[in-house]
């Protein structure tokens, strides 16, 4: 039990000093699970860098850290971050569901409310509005 | 009856000077205190009032042995008188419940919509494990990995991937 949350103090320290809100570490099966609200995403990469820096390219797989963003509220501002491609955006959560239109890379779209963890309802300024994967969705802060 | 008399003032006396003698080397509250505290240094939490050689417990400890072992810790030091415990017992808080793990289905529809935008990347689904294999460059996979954890698996295998 401890010998795990030893090797990763350093990022539950962090993530405790940082105002990570209903941080929540527990273990399954020699599994270590990271969940909680990073006040920003900055402290989101912060903490990602500190797990990278333990687990060199994560590549153990002794953890699981699913840290969301505070500031991801509705009437946020969103930035795309998709590799270089567009966004689809979908009439409803889920990939199998038809696309009702497009973000562009870096483009900013408004976020309406999160239908789950994966997939977001957000609005583009053209009007276009649908479902979109939370992964390609940064806050802009 | 003369001589008993003298003997008496006698025992008096000593008796008085054996007095003034124990009541001189009587330990004072700060000495009680400085030796009362560095006794507490095993006692994390616990603080101690010393007034006329009564000490005086506070603070918070997590079981009552340690409530116990702090109160004999006092109680050995010269010059204590008695001691009143007023440590409080609190239980640590039970340690968090079991992490929430996606189901198979759920999870295996999630990740597949996930890793279709990752060209080079096949992944396998069972018992909320996600085994990844194929190749990736150390962003791009960062990125994955991040996605993944999202998804509440309850493991995130990649033994068999390879980072460019």
């Amino acid at each position: 039990m401890a010998a795990l949350q030893d090797k990763y103090k350093e990022l539950i320290d962090a993530a405790q000093a940082a105002g990570t809100s209903n941080l929540k570490v527990s273990e399954l099966d020699g599994v270590l699970h990271i969940e909680g609200e990073a006040p920003t995403g900055a402290v989101k990469d912060q903490l990602w860098n500190i797990y990278g820096k333990i687990d060199p390219n994560f590549l153990t797989g002794d953890v699981v850290m699913n840290i969301n963003v505070a500031t991801a509220v509705a009437g946020a501002k969103l930035k795309v971050i998709t590799e270089s491609s567009n966004l689809n955006i979908r009439k409803g959560p889920g990939t199998d569901q038809p696309i009702v239109g497009k973000a562009a890379h870096n483009e900013i779209v408004s976020l309406i409310s999160k239908q789950s963890d994966q997939w977001w309802l957000i609005r583009t300024d053209n009007g276009e509005e649908g479902y979109a994967y939370a992964q390609y969705l940064q806050p802009v802060e | 009856m003369i001589m008993k008399l003298k003997h008496l003032t006698t025992v008096i006396l000593s008796v008085g000077l054996l007095f003034m003698i124990s009541c001189k080397s009587k330990p004072k509250d700060a000495d009680i205190q400085a030796a009362v505290t560095t006794a507490l240094q095993s006692s994390p939490g616990v603080t101690a009032d010393v007034k006329d050689g009564v000490v005086t417990l506070s603070g918070s400890v997590a079981s009552q042995s340690d409530k116990d072992a702090a109160e004999a810790a006092v109680k050995l030091n010269q010059g204590v008188k008695s001691v009143v415990n007023n440590v409080t017992v609190t239980p640590p808080p039970p340690p968090p419940a079991a992490p929430e793990v996606t189901a198979d289905d759920s999870l295996k529809t999630a990740v597949a919509g996930i890793v279709k935008d990752f060209p080079g990347i096949q992944a396998d689904v069972k018992d909320g494990v996600i085994t990844i294999t194929g190749e990736q460059k150390a962003d791009r996979w960062k990125k994955l990995k991040m996605a993944l954890d999202a998804l509440k698996p309850k493991k995130v295998d990649a033994s068999g991937l390879k980072v460019k």
